[in-house]
């Protein structure tokens, strides 16, 4: 009888919760949709804010995809190969790079920026350019791909299998290729999805690199939060919603169930 | 999960790397001799491959830390600039505001989370993984975004003021200050900390909890007693992000509204309308190491067992 209480009191507290999670979320798809949010539904359906919003923003939105890919291909060119050696050399020295390059997400956005522009925000070709921001984001997120990367490399028993295929005869290129990417494939794909919507997220830095010509998504959003309608801002997140929400998708499906399959036999049994 | 990767998300998703290791398993075959010359050779290669992301690094991170060190110290104050944040009033008071929001913020966000967290991974209903899914939605939400969240409920449109003034007369509008910073800050840790405590509560044995609880132990001591410490690891390392998060985000402060004096909105100030960039550098610097800190200072607390709780 008891127990039965305290579960539904638990119950109750955890709806709570995501109601407080998710009420804001469709009040603001709803206030994005309706004529005027103050009258409420009864004013109307409308999709003339979204329309606004294309009309005025969606250079932000086609900036935004075009950084977040760079950034993909970037963190993948030079991440993969970072992950390998440190899954390679397990030594103290690996884990102190391991340690610095996951430094850009434990500080502050805001101080990596203005060390950014105090750096380089002299050279103004390349201050103005939309590659200023692309070298933020590439900051950030590199740690995910690189940890996620790795960790599918430790889990998999990496010497033993390049071994094998060395004493085969494989060059290192072909055992690269054929051996240690397929393996890391679920690891690749995992960083890959989280690289792009965290740099399609990305405003704590961005807000000071970005000039007015390159305004990413979120910039666009704080501009529309401060300084235009309600409804315009709600369409706004909306259209950012729809964006992310594919990703996010994708994302929780791959982080449930992973790693299991690609241990060697003699885990399994443990 | 090691406290290392801080807001950006799935820390909890994602094992740590470190957590299972393969040094213990040996060869299954005998390997042939290696030569000097081939592991030379082989040394050779993962520096190569290694020299991308270091020449990246140093020129993108390092050497611009290392310069916003420097700049720091080139105000007409001097290096004393790294010490106002305790020696000028106007910095200390953003100090303390700041820390404030912060532990409370890490305090209530670890309370929901725990009771939601281990409800949902112990109780398995039908709609519990709508529930997780749910909860977990706004995990990849910009700080921008979540102020814009709080602003729906708590603005001057918002939900509690509309319901508030329907029921009472009065518009309760909190939005804009620093409750309504605390109410994004929350919103925005909990997803991420309940998928850090739902993978430590599913490892926790359950057999120790039906021993207490034959031995007579209340519901109240079984928490306490037997969950709480299992979870320990778990809300170390998790809080530890809540608070770095709390203490550095800027998007929330900067949507909610301009007025509200926590350090990263002083940085900005300093930044751009005050044109004062050593103050700016010297303050960003200070509150990077902060966070840093706590973050390195949580993972040593928490140990190892934070990766094998991730």
């Amino acid at each position: 009888m008891r127990t039965k209480w305290l579960f539904n009191l638990q119950l109750a507290f955890t709806l709570l919760v995501c109601a407080f999670l998710i009420v804001p979320v469709i009040l603001s798809i709803m206030a994005g949709l309706t004529v005027n949010y103050l009258v409420g539904i009864e004013s109307g359906l409308t999709l003339r804010w979204v329309m606004e919003v294309w009309n005025g923003y969606r250079n932000t939105i086609f900036l935004s995809i075009g950084i977040s890919l760079a950034c993909l291909v970037v963190t993948l060119l030079i991440g993969i190969p970072t992950a390998y050696v440190l899954a390679r050399r397990q030594s103290a020295l690996a884990r102190a790079i391991e340690e610095l390059l996951v430094m850009p997400v434990a500080v502050p956005g805001l101080a990596t920026a203005l060390a950014l522009i105090v750096t380089y925000g002299s050279l103004s070709g390349f201050r103005t350019s939309w590659a200023f921001i692309l070298v933020g984001h590439v900051l950030f997120t590199l740690p995910f791909m690189v940890r996620s990367v790795l960790a599918v490399l430790m889990a998999i028993d990496l010497n033993t299998l390049e071994e094998g295929a060395a004493s085969l005869g494989a060059s290192w290129w072909r055992r690269f290729r054929d051996i240690v990417l397929p393996n890391c494939r679920a690891g690749i794909l995992a960083g890959s999805l989280m690289v792009v919507t965290l740099s399609m997220g990305e405003f704590n830095m961005t807000w000071l690199l970005h000039t007015p010509f390159t305004k990413t998504l979120p910039v666009g959003l704080a501009d529309a939060y401060a300084s235009l309608r309600l409804e315009i801002g709600s369409a706004y997140t909306l259209v950012f919603f729809l964006m992310i929400m594919p990703l996010l998708l994708a994302l929780q499906a791959f982080a449930q169930p992973r790693l299991k399959k690609f241990v060697a036999e003699d885990d399994i049994h443990e | 999960m090691g406290p290392r990767v801080k807001p950006g998300v799935t820390a909890q998703i994602f094992p740590s790397p470190r957590a299972s290791s393969c040094e213990t398993r040996g060869p299954i075959f005998s390997v042939p001799e290696e030569t000097t010359t081939k592991m030379q050779r082989e040394t050779r290669r993962l520096i190569l491959l290694l020299l991308p992301a270091g020449i990246f690094f140093s020129a993108f991170f390092l050497i611009p830390m290392a310069e916003l060190f420097l700049i720091g110290g080139t105000g007409k104050e001097g290096w004393a600039a790294y010490a106002s944040i305790i020696t000028n009033r106007n910095y200390f008071n953003s100090l303390l505001a700041t820390l404030g929001v912060a532990v409370l913020t890490t305090i209530v966000t670890l309370i929901i989370s725990g009771i939601s967290g281990v409800f949902l991974q112990r109780h398995k209903f039908p709609g519990n993984g709508t529930l997780v899914a749910m909860l977990t939605f706004p995990l990849a939400f910009p700080g921008v975004v979540i102020g814009f969240m709080v602003i729906m409920l708590a603005g001057r449109q918002g939900l509690i003021g509309t319901v508030s003034e329907a029921l009472t007369g009065d518009k309760i509008v909190f939005a804009y200050s620093l409750a309504g910073l605390f109410m994004g800050y929350v919103y925005f840790s909990i997803p991420r900390t309940i998928l850090t405590v739902m993978a430590a509560a599913e490892k926790l044995d359950p057999k120790l909890e039906e021993a207490a609880r034959s031995l007579g132990a209340s519901p109240f001591r079984v928490v306490v007693d037997v969950i709480i410490p299992g979870l320990k690891p778990a809300f170390i390392s998790a809080g530890a992000i809540c608070f770095a998060t709390a203490v550095g985000a800027f998007g929330t402060a900067f949507t909610l509204a301009a007025k509200i004096n926590v350090l990263p909105m002083v940085i900005y100030t300093e930044f751009t309308l005050s044109a004062n960039i050593a103050m700016a550098a010297a303050l960003s610097f200070v509150l990077g190491a902060v966070t840093w800190i706590v973050l390195a200072l949580a993972r040593t607390a928490a140990g190892g067992t934070v990766a094998a709780a991730g």
